[in-house]
């Protein structure tokens, strides 16, 4: 079975390029036993979600000036 | 009022131009990449200023938004360039990277068993949801604080990709690295995003 550090791998891969099929079938078998780095694949999503925010919200608060 | 508004009309007419929306986001993101890159907030705001203006100027050239920030962002690249060598950092960056790799190893020690599961401490925990808790000045100074601390070309790619939300292939062809190359890199650089807003963060916030 795949290990935690190549799944963890392939969960961040999983936001930059598209998997094969092989390895969305053994990444899914992995996940669905290993509640870690289930958590993992969702903070990876939370971390590209957090990063959009950042870009978007640090300015608005910062430099308002022609409001 | 009326005045500001038929100043408005008379600026180039590109559709890009008046989407004001996409500008200002576009202005955002690299300002926010141009800081975390010199770590001045000046040098930054004067570096995107230039590249946006000239944007403007050119606006017309352009009838896709990935086309002008492609090009927006390569004026700027250049010009954060100049910043870094006129302050001699860019020769020392590669020096620094060197290290990053050994610390990578020893994070993946600290992270996983010898047989590649999860330490038991280590072990990810859920995170609250990003809505009421993420939106606070401490959050996102943590989060500055994380992506300072990533090696230079950990933080560069990683921005590219979600900051500037740049393609693979256009971050390969700007750094000259491969496409393996970018995927494991980002990899690492979340990795260790992930553990320092763990570890500052969300664990803080479990245990008090």
């Amino acid at each position: 079975m795949m290990k935690c550090t190549q799944a963890t791998q392939l969960l961040s891969e999983k936001l930059d390029r598209p998997l094969s099929n092989k390895e969305k079938m053994n990444l899914g078998i992995h996940t669905a036993m290993c509640p870690a780095c289930r958590q993992f694949g969702k903070q990876m999503l939370s971390l590209r979600d957090i990063s959009q925010r950042y870009v978007k919200q640090s300015d608005r608060e910062e430099k308002d000036g022609n409001a | 009022m009326t005045q500001a508004l038929s100043r408005s009309d008379k600026q180039p007419s590109g559709q890009l131009f008046h989407n004001n929306e996409f500008m200002n986001d576009l202005r955002l993101q690299m300002l926010k990449f141009a800081i975390l890159q010199v770590r001045n907030e000046a040098l930054a705001e004067d570096a995107v200023q230039d590249a946006m203006l000239s944007a403007y100027q050119n606006i017309d050239r352009f009838n896709r938004q990935a086309a002008l920030k492609t090009w927006v962002f390569a004026i700027l690249k250049n010009k954060l360039i100049d910043i870094l060598r006129k302050e001699k950092r860019y020769t020392n960056a590669s020096i620094l990277e060197e290290g990053a790799s050994l610390n990578d190893e020893a994070l993946i020690d600290h992270l996983f068993t010898e047989n590649g599961h999860w330490q038991k401490d280590e072990r990810p925990q859920k995170w609250d949801e990003p809505v009421h808790s993420v939106e606070s000045k401490h959050f996102w100074r943590i989060f500055d604080t994380c992506l300072e601390a990533l090696p230079a070309k950990y933080s560069r790619l990683f921005m590219m990709r979600e900051f500037l939300e740049l393609d693979t292939n256009e971050i390969c062809d700007n750094e000259e690295v491969t496409v393996s190359n970018l995927n494991t890199t980002l990899f690492r650089a979340r990795l260790r995003l992930r553990e320092c807003l763990e570890d500052n963060w969300f664990q803080g916030e479990n245990n008090t």
